[in-house]
């Protein structure tokens, strides 16, 4: 029987949190992906026209689109990952954080933009 | 005199500011298991979340339970949880957190509900003393006085802690708590932090050792809510910080 | 599990994290640069087949992911679903495990096979 009651949404609208929740289900994701991304590259040992014949499949959009969040998942997870090891090794402060979380930012950004370029 | 009731049901009204509109305040009653009851609170200038309790409390319905001491922002009694936010209700103004007439005020999160607004504070105290947040000596009253000197990097890392006055609000704001029972949580850590700190203390092994693993410091997500929240400006997230630190040499020195 | 263990624990995840931020620094860049004019199984394998090089910096990367990840789970695990048993630690080292061979099978794939 419940005995506490539970913050919402409104006690974790905050930057440092966001970071968080990004960082977590980033690194869900790519938890999730790697055993399908350890098998697509086993491929290759059926040999190079059948690895070949696998990824012209993966040039559907969906599949794309997919591509894309994995590199932004994965771009994020780094640049957030570089920020707790700052926040915990380092000893950073509040307004460090948030100079760090404004270039995270810039990263995720400037690796979409490219990435989306030569799509 | 206008009977209590009478005046709750003519909202639109206040001797004071004839202009404003009343305050729809929902606030919690029962336990855990309770729901949220609407009043509606004359407004006034300067006023306080605490003001708006203490009127309901008074004026409409005297069963409401709820927590005040000091109601200058010294003791801590009065913390709440504001518009879904853990704070001193006797140091918010109405007019920063209820913009649009709309107020709900309930008990802190993560400590059971006793009734109301109040909660248990046995838990958020119990897990203090399980950081081992007390100082343990080895001078007498025959001995000298310590000198710490105020410049020194541990005193000053003493200081940026040492302010706490234990009211609870870092710990309701905290969601390692909620998903975490065994969390010690942002207070105890950062007490046990100004003792580890404490160059006149000598259980620090046995605090290392309280404070490390799942339920400890390690458990800490740097969400940070604790430090945007505090009302003192503590920052807990830091000091939980340099607790890893120090936990990852004494265990790697085997003192662990 | 005692405390010192879960200290441990944590040490080798932060100490993974950083093996891996270089690795996935340059495991980004690779990427983008390769995914240019579209990905052929003869542009990658062109890259990595006989490396040396490539076989060990994704055999440190599969050995690094192995370590990360699993403790990575373990914290989600115990705070989103509700998960904290001995069960759930013996599974996360299988994981762990899975990981581990599955990924140097990957890299023998496309450097040595």
């Amino acid at each position: 029987m419940r005995t506490t009651l539970a913050n919402d949404a409104r006690a974790r609208n905050h930057p440092a949190y966001w970071a968080f929740l990004v960082h977590r289900i980033s690194g869900i994701a790519l938890t999730l992906f790697l055993p399908l991304h350890f098998w697509a590259l086993a491929q290759a040992l059926q040999g190079e026209a059948h690895m070949d014949g696998f990824l012209r499949w993966t040039e559907q959009p969906l599949v794309k689109l997919g591509e894309t969040l994995l590199v932004l998942a994965l771009a994020a997870h780094l640049t957030g990952g570089l920020r707790l090891l700052a926040l915990e090794f380092l000893a950073w402060r509040n307004w460090q954080k948030n100079l760090l979380a404004g270039a995270a930012g810039a990263t995720v950004l400037a690796g979409l933009a490219f990435l989306l370029n030569v799509l | 005199m206008n009977h209590p009731a009478e005046r709750a049901a003519a909202p639109h009204a206040s001797p004071l500011t004839p202009h404003a509109p009343a305050l729809r305040v929902r606030i919690w009653r029962g336990g855990a298991d309770g729901a949220y009851q609407t009043f509606e609170v004359p407004r006034l200038e300067s006023q306080t979340v605490l003001d708006v309790v203490t009127y309901v409390q008074r004026m409409l319905d005297p069963t409401l339970a709820y927590r005040f001491a000091c109601r200058v922002g010294m003791c801590g009694s009065c913390a709440m949880t504001v518009n879904g936010r853990a704070m001193w209700t006797c140091r918010t103004h109405v007019a920063k957190v209820a913009a649009d007439g709309e107020l709900e005020i309930g008990p802190l999160n993560n400590l059971p509900v006793v009734r109301d607004l109040v909660t248990d504070m046995a838990p958020f105290f119990d897990k203090w003393a399980r950081a081992q947040g007390q100082f343990k000596g080895d001078t007498t009253r025959k001995d000298d006085f310590a000198r710490v000197e105020p410049s020194t990097p541990e005193r000053q890392r003493v200081d940026a802690g040492i302010e706490c006055i234990g009211c609870g609000v870092c710990y309701a704001s905290c969601d390692v708590v909620t998903w975490n029972p065994d969390y010690l949580g942002p207070a105890a850590l950062n007490r046990a932090w100004t003792l580890v700190n404490d160059v006149r203390d000598r259980a620090q092994s046995a605090r290392l050792a309280a404070v490390a693993g799942d339920a400890g410091c390690h458990a800490c997500h740097t969400h940070m809510t604790c430090s945007e929240r505090c009302p003192k400006g503590i920052e807990p997230t830091a000091g939980i910080a340099g607790l890893k630190r120090r936990v990852l040499g004494a265990a790697l020195k085997g003192e662990l | 599990m005692k405390a010192r263990m879960q200290v441990l624990l944590w040490a080798a995840q932060r100490a993974s994290a950083v093996v891996l931020a270089a690795l996935v620094f340059v495991h980004l860049a690779v990427i983008i640069y390769a995914v240019r004019n579209g990905l052929t199984a003869g542009e990658i394998l062109g890259r990595t087949r006989g490396s040396v090089a490539w076989a060990m910096f994704y055999g440190l990367f599969v050995t690094a992911v192995a370590i990360h990840a699993p403790i990575g789970l373990r914290a989600v695990l115990a705070e989103w679903a509700d998960w904290r048993t001995p069960g759930r630690d013996r599974a996360l080292v299988l994981f762990g495990l899975l990981l581990f061979a599955r990924g140097l099978r990957a890299v023998w794939a496309v450097t040595y096979a």
